[in-house]
This record gives structure tokens, sequence and C-alpha cells, in this order.
């Protein structure tokens, strides 16, 4: 392997595995959308009257 | 007397009626004729009934925003990043490949991709799910939905054969688990397993069941796959889709690690030839300017540009219909931009640092360079003969080629379930139906179409023709269609603002310059070329060959179907919701 088959690989390989990394790292970081919480009716509160 | 069979009893009548019409036809075109009447009075009749009943049902929605990107992920993970990207990148030059493959993922894949989630997002906020609703409110024209149509016939066709090859990966890895897989070192007895398994040498041979033990038979597997796709998509979108592909990625990631430590731990299995070991496979993919060609000299051939957009257009899944589908579940302010850049990136990864590290570097260290160049011409080749017999002559070679082919597996399920959705997304929303019904007659159809291409097995020819036209031409002119709409008559503003709601990510606005003018024209050139280089051997097959041809008549008779239900679910919507009447909501 040359040294810039090592050059290419590491950039190709690193790019996708880089941009794979942040973009679930942002995914994750960010809270799930309001609307997607569970509403209030869907909480059993095991109330009974 | 209810009133569905009052209907049935009327259609019925219509259809002697109309049989009485036709003296004078011959047979054949006179019970299609017959049939397609009488499918289209059906629909009438189901449809109106239907809508009195459900005018709006429950829309279905996405369960998290991790599990919409690992659905679209897993659409886009197929074979093709194991098998496809390495072969392609093999053959020309290696790291010189990447050149184009990177450049054109910036100005056609994400480009593209943006645009297909952003109009999927836009359908759904005005109710609407499959393709012909979702092109129906951007592109306010009576035509618009039939361009839709596309976006049914390409999933669903492309599924008739798709579940088959799913099959071939199913019974595969069961009988490398099983050990009955051990055929030698000859790659001969692989290619006649494989011709005999896939009833290659012969129409209806992948049928015979007489002499033939159930473990050698496809019938099997291809049942259990055929099952296993409807299960998951009757369970619907989150419980069954999202819940699916929330397992199936992270366990198709870890296959395919599994696989690339056996790779990478190869050193020199053949002691007798140092030169086939796993640097100079690694090598043999990544190097730039070999075989005494500059880099240069290699971005020079044009051919490598056409096959670097190809590949990256179809590793995507854009063009399909399917993410505009998926995106229409989203909320209306739901982040469309990041999310469709983490699909994107995670494809890449799998096909780039998964696919580009296994394949070729494993094939190179058994065969050396005039064995992985021949091997990696077909991609069924590489992947059902080449990879199982290298598997048998490896150390841990049982268990490795059992992952691998399991991975294989979950990269077509992940991918045939996505197929199912559109046209259930149009039957649910366009005739009313509901799940079960859809589920059963989508299920109904592509029986029909998988047993066709099954039966015409002899040298893959129905196969082969469904992939050309639909995988393939169909394919380019959806996309073409989607991206002249996004840039053209949504406009690069409207566009813009659309991608921008909701966004996590900045998307750079001279995107919305490349999908206007670039991405059109670089798909059309493209495709133009493409055609012209391989088109004409394909239309001189459709006279030559009664199979090709008939293979083109049902997908011309598929193609129909969805027409004539797309025709009834414009009815419908015109009258629960006019476009008028959605213009201003």
């Amino acid at each position: 392997m040359t040294i810039s088959g090592w050059v290419v690989m590491i950039l190709s390989v690193g790019f996708v595995t880089g941009l794979s990394v942040w973009c679930v790292y942002r995914v994750m970081k960010e809270p799930e959308a309001p609307e997607r919480m569970h509403a209030q009716d869907e909480i059993d509160t095991h109330d009974k009257e | 007397m209810s009133t569905t069979t009052a209907s049935a009893s009327k259609g019925f009548q219509f259809m002697l009626l109309v049989t009485s019409q036709c003296n004078g036809r011959p047979q054949l075109v006179k019970s299609i004729y017959v049939s397609v009447v009488y499918i289209w009075r059906w629909f009438g009749v189901l449809s109106a009934h239907v809508s009195r009943r459900h005018v709006k049902e429950k829309k279905e929605a996405w369960g998290s925003r991790i599990g919409v990107i690992l659905a679209v992920t897993g659409s886009a993970v197929g074979l093709g990043n194991f098998l496809r990207f390495p072969g392609k990148a093999a053959q020309y030059e290696g790291g010189a490949f990447m050149i184009p493959y990177f450049i054109t993922l910036l100005l056609l894949g994400l480009p593209i991709a943006w645009a297909e989630w952003a109009m999927g997002r836009h359908g759904g906020a005005h109710g609407h799910n499959s393709l012909p609703g979702i092109f129906r409110v951007v592109w306010r024209s009576k035509l618009a939905p039939y361009f839709g149509v596309l976006g049914l016939l390409i999933p669903v066709a492309i599924y008739m054969y798709y579940v088959y090859i799913e099959a071939w990966c199913l019974g595969y890895a069961w009988k490398f688990a099983t050990g009955s897989m051990a055929l030698g070192t000859d790659k001969a007895k692989y290619a006649e397993f494989f011709s005999r398994y896939v009833g290659l040498n012969e129409h209806g041979s992948a049928f015979a069941i007489s002499g033939v033990s159930w473990s050698d038979s496809v019938l099997p597997s291809l049942l259990i796959c055929f099952v296993l796709n409807f299960v998951i998509i009757y369970r619907g979108l989150s419980k069954g889709i999202e819940l699916f592909c929330k397992w199936a990625m992270p366990a198709l990631i870890v296959c395919a690690f599994i696989v690339l430590a056996r790779v990478l731990t190869l050193g020199t299995p053949n002691p007798a030839k140092p030169d086939q070991n796993v640097m100079n496979g690694l090598g043999f993919m990544w190097n730039l300017g070999w075989g005494g060609k500059t880099v240069w000299q290699s971005l020079a051939n044009s051919q490598m540009w056409l096959e670097a957009a190809g590949q990256i257009f179809f590793t995507l899944s854009v063009g399909f219909g399917i993410i505009s589908c998926y995106a229409s579940y989203l909320k209306p302010n739901d982040d469309i931009a990041l999310s469709s850049l983490t699909a994107c990136a995670g494809n890449e990864f799998c096909e780039v640092a998964l696919g580009g590290l296994i394949t070729v570097p494993a094939a190179f260290v058994f065969l050396g360079t005039v064995g992985v160049m021949e091997a990696t011409r077909s991609t069924f080749n590489l992947g059902f003969m080449t990879l199982p017999m290298i598997f048998n002559t490896m150390p841990l070679g049982q268990f490795v080629g059992a992952v691998f082919f399991v991975l294989l597996f979950l990269a077509a399920l992940t991918s045939s379930i996505s197929m199912l959705q559109p046209a259930i997304a149009l039957m649910e929303e366009g005739l009313g139906l509901g799940r079960r019904a859809s589920v059963a007659m989508l299920g109904f159809i592509t029986s029909v179409g998988t047993a066709f291409v099954v039966y015409f097995s002899k040298d893959a020819v129905a196969l082969d023709t469904f992939d050309f036209w639909v995988g393939s031409v169909c394919i380019y002119v959806l996309a073409t269609i989607q991206v002249i709409l996004f840039g053209w008559v949504i406009g690069v503003e409207r566009g813009y603002e659309e991608i921008k709601r909701g966004a996590e990510i900045r998307v750079p606005k001279f995107f919305m310059y490349i999908i206007k003018y670039v991405s059109p024209a670089y798909l059309l050139i493209v495709f133009v070329v493409w055609l012209f280089q391989t088109a004409g051997t394909y239309v001189r097959k459709i006279g030559r060959d009664p199979v090709v041809a008939g293979s083109v008549g049902f997908i011309v008779l598929l193609f129909v179907f969805f027409l004539m239900l797309t025709a009834q679910s414009v009815r419908r919507w015109n009258k629960v919701h006019p476009l008028d009447k959605e213009a201003g909501q």
C-alpha cells in the first residue's frame, strides 16, 4: 500500500466516520420536539375515584 | 342486501355488459380490457363506499426522531453498499474513484436528498403521504399526481425481485450456519450451486420441489422473507418499520464489524503467495494511480464519473419515492436538514468505512489481482460465488460467512420493507382502505410479481429486465422530476424556507442553486449518456425474447394499475379536501 493509498483511505474513511459521529451527536444532543412528548392522557396516574 | 354486495353485483353486471361489447376482439385483449374496466369500476365502488365511512382517520407518525433516521438509513443501506461499491471502486483505479464519488455526493446526493425530505414533509403537512398526493400539493396542477405514479411503481416493482435476492442471502446465511455450504475451493462448484439454487438453468426450476432437499431450495427462504416483510409493514410505521430498524441497523453494524475484524487480521493466508496479503488488498482498493496510470489519467476517464454518479445515486435511495413518503410522516416543524444529512452519512459510513474495507481486501488475499478484477465485474458473482468460496478458505470462515450473509440479509430487509410503504400510503389515503386491506391487496400484487420473477429465472432474465427498466430508467426519470419540481416549481426561495423550517443545522444557500441548475443538468447528462450506452441492448431484447417482452408488459400493466389507483385517489381527494381549500390552510 502506497502513501497516497493511506492518505485516500484515511481521508475517505475518516470523513464518513467523522460526519456520521458528528451527525449522531447533534441528533442525540437536541431534545425531542415538544409535540413528541407524551400527552397527559397517556400517563396512567392510578387515580381511583 | 348490503351496499357492498349490491355494488359488487352491479360491477359484475357491468363486466358482463362490457364483455358483450367486445365481440370480435382477440380473447386475450378482451380479457385484459374487461379486467381493467372491472378493476376501475371496483375502485370507484370501494372508494365511494369507504369515503362515506372514513373521511378522516388517525394519521400515522414516527415515534422518535432517531427512528425515522434509522428507517431512512436502513432503506438506503443494501447489498450495493457491501458488494456493488467495492466492485466499482476496484474496477476504476481504487483511490481515484473516490474523487468523483465524493464530488457527486455533494453535487447530486445530498441536494436531492434534502429536496426529497422537504417535499415529503410539505406534503405530509397537507395530509398526503404518497408521492401522487405530495406532488399534488407541491405542484398545483391536475397532471401533478400522475407524475407521482412512478413513486409507487418503482418501489413495488423493485420489491418484486429484491425480496428474491433477500431470500438468497437468508438461504446462504442458513447454509453457512449449519455447515452445509462447505463446497471446497473449486469456484465452479459454487457457481453450479448458485445456478441451481436460484434457477438460472431453466425457467421454473426454482419452483422444483421433487428431488430437492428443502435446504437446497430457495422457496422456504423466500416464503420467510415475504411473510416477514408483510408482518413488519402490517404492524405500521412506528411499531413495525421503526421498531425493526432500531434493532436491525445496530445489529447490521455489529455484524459488519465482526467480519471486518476477521478480514483485517487475515495477514498472509498463503505463505507461498506473500504478495497476497491484507496490506496489498487495502492498497488494491485505495491506492492512487496504479496500473501505470497517473491520477489525472484516471480522472480523465468519463466512464468513471458516470459510474460514480450512478453509485451515489443508487446508494442513497434517491429517486425511489421512499424518502418523501417517510418524511411525510414528520411534523411540519420537525428538522429535516440534520436528519437527512445523518441518514446520508450513516449510509456512507456503511458503504465506505465498512464495505470499502471488507469485500475487496478479503477477495484480494485469496484471489490476487487478476482474480479480484474478474470477481468484481458482477455483483452476483462477487457476493454469491466468490465470497462464499473465500469464507470457506479462511480460518473461522463458516462463522464469518454466516455473519456476512446475515449482514446482507438485514441490509436487504431494511430496504425491502421501505419499498412497501409508499403503495400502502396511497391505498390508505387515496382509497381510504384500512391497514389490513391495504397490506392484503399489496401482498397479492407483489406475490404475483415475485412469482413471475422467480418462475422466469433462466439467466435471471426477468430480474434483469425489471432491474433495468424500473431499477435504473424509472429511477432516473423520477429523480429528475423531483429535482425539477423542487428547483423550478417550488423555487429557490420557497424551497430554502422549507428546508430551514425547524432546521438544526444551517444548509448553505448555494445548495439551492445546485439543486436548481447543477443537479438536473448532471442527472440529465448522466442519464442520456448511460441510456445511449446501455439502452439499445435492452430495447432489442424486447423484440427477441418473449420473457423480456412479458416482463416489460408486466411493468406496464403495473403502471396502469397504479395510474388507475391514483386517478381514483384524486377523485376522492378533490371531494374530501380540494386544492383551493388546502391552499388556505
